[in-house]
């Protein structure tokens, strides 16, 4: 069974992101980037799974303009096979849009299970792997936190409101990750090294079809209503007077 | 055209995040549906129908919606978009889940996440973790949204709207429900609750955390949350965790006990009305955002002010 990871280039956790001025966007020159996080966590699950004999290949894609490829180098340090680089001109392409791309490739590369991230931190958006889901007509599961594949199916936990709760689907299927799935590997020397080598397929939207034009205009970015800090307090006494006075008791 | 709101219940009862998204899809100025699709869900229909202002209640009762899986849902949604010039619904693990299959499979682009109607195809919507809000119009002819709840206040009861039952559609099979784990809990639901206390990594272990936030948060009828490191060392439940990733929430008051304030935990709860946190670390930047910040052990503090709290409500 072949496992498709799409990843994505994000600007990496640890950055606190700056609103440019004039509202045209957030300052990404010079900025550090990374793999999203959730996703480093899906090429993690789908190693995982290869390495328990449950999946022959791990298949890393992304999408996106110049540099994209590191990130897919990344996941081949991780341990993933190979890798696919839809080259854009522009980063930021819309989760549907890149819904339609994946579906392209799952038609070309046939995968049983494709594993992505519950959400960017960039956009935060959330929809990718559902909309490739449905595109595709498969059955999905998203927010996991534990997978087990079976025969034909997979049993996957999901992180839902109040709890947990548990699916049955049947393969092929689409996954998203959750942060207590597991605990992604760091690449290891020898391994970055070995992923130098490893092939990168260069492929184009046009060549899969896809029309890249956005349906969401963006008019501006702006920074978020700022909170100052309060006062600080001596003890427990005054603070509760100060709540009562509130009215928030 | 009108607009559809999905509810987000458990079949017996109506969750109040329903009538906050209410207050979101009033706002786009059409006349709204909720939908209630579930099995044996009339009851949670019949509170739809009390929301002031849904002019419409449609109730989708079968067991191809028993747990709401986004397939058949998404299928449901589907069928019924072509009536409709806005699909909407809470930003829940539900709505998350089943919104973006719609949204797809009728070659939308969906608006995650919306915090404020600006007009009826203009959006506000935080990006990077609350760091940034993106002001976004949507170019397709039916609006797909996610409403984050927290931005909106809830929409009132007083109402009787009809209720339409719809037969179930032909869905895509695949997935089938095993089983779930839902805490029964006493507390308030943390996604609607007024009061919310948190505990953080300093609370130190899963023993402390109980007898540290918990007395507290009762003392105030509060839900209790807890940060991701709190989450992560194994103190609190998963779905007690509040930030970018976790739950999003503006209670009235917000408690933050031993939280330092990492920008993804702020992300989740810096829209609350009053702040308090208590930590040992003077220069955590919880105290930022914080309108009432207590230096000092959380261990002596947290039982002080449950006491002043018991004597200032005696």
């Amino acid at each position: 069974m072949k496992i498709l990871v799409p990843v994505k280039r994000v600007v990496d956790y640890n950055v606190k992101i700056r609103v440019k001025a004039d509202g045209s966007g957030v300052e990404l020159t010079n900025i550090k980037m990374s793999m999203n996080p959730f996703d480093e966590i899906a090429v993690e699950e789908a190693l995982r799974l290869k390495e328990a004999g449950k999946a022959t290949e791990v298949v890393a894609v992304s999408i996106g303009p110049v540099k994209t490829d590191e990130t897919i180098r990344t996941a081949l340090a991780m341990g993933a096979d190979r890798g696919i680089w839809v080259k854009t001109e522009e980063a930021g392409i819309e989760p549907l849009t890149v819904a339609k791309l994946l579906k392209a490739i799952v038609a070309s590369e046939g995968p049983s299970l494709v594993i992505l991230g519950k959400q960017a931190i960039d956009d935060d958006c959330n929809q990718t792997g559902q909309m490739l889901a449905a595109l595709l007509g498969w059955p999905q599961a998203t927010f996991a936190s534990k997978v087990v594949v079976g025969d034909g199916t997979v049993d996957v936990t999901r992180e839902i409101d109040g709890g947990l709760q548990t699916l049955r689907l049947a393969l092929p299927a689409v996954l998203t990750t959750d942060l207590r799935l597991n605990e992604p590997r760091y690449a290891s020397l020898p391994n970055i090294m070995k992923a130098k080598k490893k092939p990168i397929e260069e492929k184009s939207a046009a060549e899969l079809g896809v029309d890249l034009a956005p349906r969401l205009e963006i008019l501006a970015t702006t920074e978020p209503a700022g909170r100052t800090g309060g006062i600080k307090v001596a003890s427990a006494a005054e603070l509760v007077g100060h709540l009562k006075q509130a009215g928030v008791l | 055209m009108a607009t559809l709101l999905f509810a987000e219940h458990d079949d017996a009862s109506l969750n109040p995040v329903t009538a906050r998204a209410l207050t979101a899809a009033l706002a786009l100025g059409a006349p709204v549906h909720v939908l209630v699709a579930g099995a044996n869900a009339r009851p949670a229909a019949e509170a739809a129908a009390k929301l002031a202002g849904v002019a419409e209640v449609l109730l989708a009762d079968d067991a191809a919606y028993a747990h709401r899986l986004a397939e058949p849902v998404a299928a449901l949604g589907v069928s019924l978009a072509k009536d409709y010039g806005a699909l909407v619904a809470p930003s829940t693990a539900f709505g998350k889940s089943v919104l973006p299959r719609v949204a797809a499979l009728i070659d939308v682009m969906q608006v995650s996440d919306v915090i404020a109607v600006v007009s009826p195809d203009t959006f506000d919507r935080p990006i990077y973790a609350g760091n940034a809000i993106q002001r976004v119009r949507a170019t397709d002819a039916t609006k797909v949204l996610t409403i984050r709840t927290a931005s909106f206040t809830a929409a009132g009861e007083g109402n009787a709207a009809p209720i339409r039952t719809l037969g179930a559609v032909e869905g895509a099979a695949g997935s089938s429900f095993l089983g779930e784990e839902i805490a029964a809990s006493a507390r308030p639901d943390l996604s609607a609750a007024r009061i919310i206390v948190s505990g953080g990594r300093a609370l130190g272990s899963a023993e402390q955390f109980h007898a540290i936030v918990e007395p507290l948060a009762d003392e105030l009828g509060a839900a209790v949350g807890a940060s991701r490191a709190a989450v992560d060392a194994g103190y609190a439940p998963n779905d007690w965790q509040v930030g970018q990733t976790g739950k999003v929430v503006a209670p009235d008051l917000y408690v933050a006990l031993g939280i330092s304030g990492a920008i993804q935990h702020l992300a989740g709860m810096k829209d609350s009305k009053v702040i308090v946190a208590v930590n040992k670390d003077e220069d955590a930047p919880i105290f930022q955002v914080a309108d009432y910040g207590l230096v000092g052990d959380l261990f002596e503090i947290v039982p002080q002010l449950k006491a002043e709290i018991a004597k200032a409500k005696a």
